[in-house]
């Protein structure tokens, strides 16, 4: 097995359809571009997951502030937005969330529809992976990216296992790529 | 009871038409009516008897997947594929065989509990009699409301029990043959399946709760039951120790009784783990709780116990090969937990006491409860002669940390991620603390070590480094007390009904949190500062006794025990749970004076419409968990689990921007009219605790709430989502029905945020609600 896709938890095997692992970020960037109606999901472990931002809340709120990129909060984490002056953000369960991506009916945050391309960071693993799954089976159509750390198998695409430094890297450079474009 | 055998057994007969010889006649049952209330609609449901009620939950709360498998390996035509669209050899879909995985684990959960229950039946039986009286609660005339709405009879005896207990069984395997390969294929059947088997659980539970409270002398539905001691602190050590395992609580009631009647209590200690503790407690408040489930395997490391006594559930498969680690013996008493052990339950006690002593015998299965009773004691006074002093010497944790090659394997193993490879890298230094702030977000389940290379002892080694902390560890946790009291349903049904005591909260399971026990007793207190009933059981119970206030008094000393407002209410057990839901049927029957006996569908349309209750099972992990649940979803109870529950696959979730979801009947009329979506969900995964408080606090509203009533709950969800998200909901628009639901000292706020959305008036209706036509009472 490629170091790269060595799962965040060992028994979490996906089924027989897998991510793809995300060569660089670059590609991470290009999908995030290119997609009409992107949104960033940020997870209740987003405070530990330390990004040269700061940690992840501080990168998401970059990424909703200079790339336009529509951020939902799930558990409690907007409070964590709303400490730290982020307009805009938006709160949502993860289990509500989940249940309304897959809905080609949903009118999304803002009331233009279901997005096209989701983003999925700082949940924790076996979370994310469940709800991946279940989009990856039940929501035809939507393209969703993890930005773990460690491989989410049943994203349609996602970064592949590395060192913490390395992460915040990645995660750096997409986040700029962005910025550049926005 | 309505129903009796008649056998006629006559040796010899004459008569015009010839001799008889051995003449025997059997009639099945007798119906013997003494019961004035009339049979409703369903006595004795059969499998699809509720279909229709629980698709018109299921309509409502669809399922959302989220497969923990992509596979089908049932058959020998797989494995196959289920991926998206995907059909396996058999035809089924992915979303029904999630359904039918959720099936299988309710009849799982359901055929455990039966099980238990027809055990202690049967033993109970042939000690105590048939017509032992099953008096269970002290000023309380519905003794068993799971059986008298189910079955629509009325157990007055032991014998009674049989019969509801047959029923459970029969319609158990009707349900287990439902999931063999070709048998049904639509999702949303599979999932009234479950609703079924959920109710078949409670039934069994409450059979089994009652049988041991009416004869055992356990609480009876008592506010001021003792306070045990709990914790790992509370065992001496020094004393011959036995530790019960399990849930069934008939070997410790012997071996407590063998205590007794030898002058050996206080020479000899007996504690308890998971729900045997409780039951253990609730006979004698002299045995010790040691903890919940996850504690086991650190229990045994310590080399604590000098004999260990597995019963059934919820026990480490691997109890065996740690205690033969240590030289201490294991007992097992059950016939569904050999262990691999000889079965020497005909055997003489001597023998068996002297091989276990001796070590000649690592363990032996003895079914006979009586004679465990003796052997335990014996063996653990043995044992602990032969053992000297208990040492936990696992050497100097520095030097065993030095192996560690910080591979990640522990942090990847762990269910949690927690962080151990560091806490061993901080180890290697001689600084251990680190690893001992692990012990109270340590679920215990060893995968650590399965994981690890180099074969480190990590649960060891956490334990040792919080070996300081663990001899404090000393509560008080009030013991079970079993069912609610009527007089107490009579006293709280109106204002639970009109929403004026803003809910019931039910902390109820197992203990696979995902950050540590104390959150249960973090959210617990939240609740009771705010005046709701809390209720709990099981390993959460335990849980929330262990964390103390500035003034070292925890939860159970600070709130009383019984079923009011800010009432902290500790039912028992897992089997103990139907007295939860239990409660819940009263307030239709004693408060609403509904009709119980046989009529599911009305009184769950009532607790739906009216009874704001939530139950909350944070760490919930097993089987039993899935049938509980689905046992409160039949009856329009929602429930809230951590985030380790979202690997039940399935939740059952509203959406509550679609108005055409949230239509209810007016009884008073029959028009159907729009009462907002509450409750929301009836099955939810929390990502956090805080996500959990806020989503109770909302669960708890129903169309039936008084203004005042909405005004006192809608008060509270805006307080808890400011305290927890930092803002007001933005969802308010759709639980405010008028402007006297707005709390008086939020009015300018509330109404500036209704404005902005749109907000009008008796948008919202407060209908008489009921989800069935039947029940209108008069047609526009």
């Amino acid at each position: 097995m490629s170091a790269k896709t060595i799962l965040g938890q060992t028994a979490e095997i996906a089924g027989p359809k897998k991510a793809f692992v995300i060569p660089k970020p670059e590609v991470a960037a290009s999908m995030i571009k290119r997609a009409k109606r992107p949104l960033l999901v940020v997870g209740s472990e987003s405070l530990k997951a330390k990004t040269v931002d700061g940690d992840l809340i501080d990168t998401a709120i970059r990424l909703g502030k200079k790339a336009g990129i529509t951020v939902v909060a799930t558990g409690h984490m907007v409070r964590e937005f709303r400490n730290r002056n982020a307009e805009g953000v938006h709160s949502m369960p993860l289990m509500n969330l989940g249940d309304r991506l897959r809905d080609p009916n949903w009118k999304g945050f803002d009331g233009e529809g279901q997005y096209d391309l989701v983003v999925f960071a700082g949940l924790p693993y076996y979370l994310e992976w469940l709800v991946l799954n279940g989009l990856k089976h039940f929501a035809a159509g939507l393209t969703t990216i993890s930005f773990d750390a460690s491989y989410q198998p049943n994203a349609s695409w996602s970064l592949g296992t590395m060192r913490e430094e390395e992460w915040k890297e990645v995660i750096d450079r997409i986040a700029s790529i962005l910025e550049e474009a926005a | 009871m309505s129903k009796r055998d008649l056998k006629l057994k006559i040796d010899e007969l004459s008569s015009p038409l010839g001799t008889f010889k051995g003449l025997e006649i059997e009639v099945g049952r007798i119906f013997e009516e003494e019961w004035e209330e009339p049979v409703g609609p369903t006595p004795f449901p059969s499998v699809g008897t509720l279909r229709s009620w629980d698709r018109k939950l299921l309509n409502r709360y669809k399922p959302f997947y989220m497969p923990f498998c992509d596979l089908c390996c049932l058959c020998t035509f797989g494995k196959c594929d289920l991926t998206g669209d995907k059909r396996g050899a058999c035809g089924i879909s992915l979303a029904a065989q999630q359904s039918r995985i959720v099936l299988i684990a309710c009849c799982i959960g359901a055929s455990t509990h039966t099980a238990h229950a027809r055990h202690m039946l049967d033993h109970l039986l042939e000690e105590y009699g048939r017509d032992a009286p099953l008096d269970v609660a002290m000023n309380t005339g519905v003794e068993a409301p799971h059986i008298r709405l189910v079955c629509g009879i009325r157990p007055k005896t032991l014998r009674d029990l049989e019969d509801a207990l047959d029923y459970v069984e029969t319609q158990l395997v009707q349900l287990v043959g439902a999931t063999h390969t070709g048998q049904e294929g639509d999702n949303i059947d599979f999932e009234s399946k479950a609703f079924h088997a959920g109710m078949l659980d409670h039934v069994a539970m409450e059979a089994a709760d009652i049988m041991q409270i009416a004869t055992l002398g356990f609480p009876k539905g008592d506010p001021e039951a003792p306070l045990a001691e709990l914790g790992y602190g509370t065992i001496d050590p020094t004393k011959p120790v036995i530790m019960c395992i399990g849930h069934n609580v008939l070997p410790s009631v012997d071996i407590i009784d063998y205590m007794m009647e030898n002058n050996l209590f206080g020479e000899v200690e007996v504690g308890g783990l998971c729900c045997t503790a409780h039951d253990m407690s609730r006979y004698n408040k002299g045995s010790k709780i040691i903890g919940p489930i996850s504690w086991q395997l650190r229990f045994i490391r310590a080399g604590i116990p000098d004999i260990i006594v597995v019963d059934e559930q919820c026990l480490r498969t691997d109890v065996l090969e740690e205690a033969r680690k240590l030289g201490v013996p294991v007992l097992a008493t059950s016939e569904k937990s050999c262990l691999g052990l000889p079965d020497r339950t005909s055997e003489d006690a001597d023998a068996i006491v002297n091989d276990l002593v001796t070590g000649s015998a690592d363990g032996a299965l003895v079914i006979e409860p009586r004679k465990v009773g003796e052997i335990s004691v014996r063996t653990a006074i043995g044992v602990r002669n032969r053992r000297g002093e208990k040492t936990f010497d696992l050497g100097e944790l520095s030097e065993l940390a030095k192996k560690c090659r910080n591979c990640l394997e522990c942090v990847r193993a762990c269910p949690n991620n927690l962080e151990i490879a560091a806490t061993l890298q901080s180890a290697k230094e001689g600084d251990y603390e680190p690893l001992a702030s692990l012990y109270d977000l340590c679920v215990g389940c060893g995968r650590c070590e399965s994981a690890c290379p180099v074969d480190l002892p990590i649960i060891s080694m956490i334990t040792k480094a919080s070996q300081k902390q663990i001899a404090t560890e000393k509560y008080k946790m009030r013991v079970g007390r079993g069912a609610i009291q009527d007089i107490e349903i009579r006293e709280v049904g109106q204002p639970i009904v009109f929403g004026e005591i803003p809910g019931v909260v039910a902390l109820v399971g197992c203990a696979n949190y995902p950050a540590g026990g104390d959150d249960v007793a973090r959210i617990a207190e939240e609740f009771l500062k705010r005046r709701f009933i809390v209720v709990t059981s099981g390993c959460s119970a335990m849980n929330i006794a262990m964390t103390r206030d500035e003034e070292g008094l925890n939860l159970y000393e600070k709130y009383p025990g019984n079923f009011d407002a800010g009432g902290l209410v500790n039912v028992g057990s897992c089997v103990a749970n139907s007295h939860i839901t239990g409660a819940a049927i009263k307030i239709a029957n004693i408060f609403a004076k509904r009709s119980l006996r046989a009529n599911y569908e009305e009184i769950a349309d009532y607790i739906y419409n009216r009874v704001g209750a939530v139950g909350l099972a944070w760490g919930a992990m097993s089987q039993k968990a899935a049938s509980i649940a689905a046992g409160c979803w039949r009856l329009g109870i929602p429930v809230v689990v951590g985030p380790h529950g979202s690997k039940y696959r399935r939740m059952l979730l509203g959406r509550k921007e679609n108005e055409e979801d949230w239509a209810v009947y007016n009884a008073r009329d029959g028009e159907q009219v729009y009462v907002g979506p509450v409750p929301e969900h009836l099955f939810y995964a929390a990502e956090t605790l805080e996500e959990a408080i806020v989503m109770i606090s909302k669960l708890v509203m129903r169309p039936n709430d008084t203004n005042k009533g909405r005004a006192v709950k809608l008060s509270h969800y805006i307080d808890l989502h400011k305290t927890y998200y930092g803002s007001m909901p933005d969802d308010l628009h759709l639980f405010v029905r008028r402007q006297a639901d707005v709390p008086f000292t939020m009015r300018d706020e509330i109404m500036a945020a209704l404005e902005e959305k749109g907000w009008v008036e008796d948008m919202i209706a407060s209908p008489d609600p009921t989800l069935l036509d039947r029940m209108v009472r008069r047609r526009a």
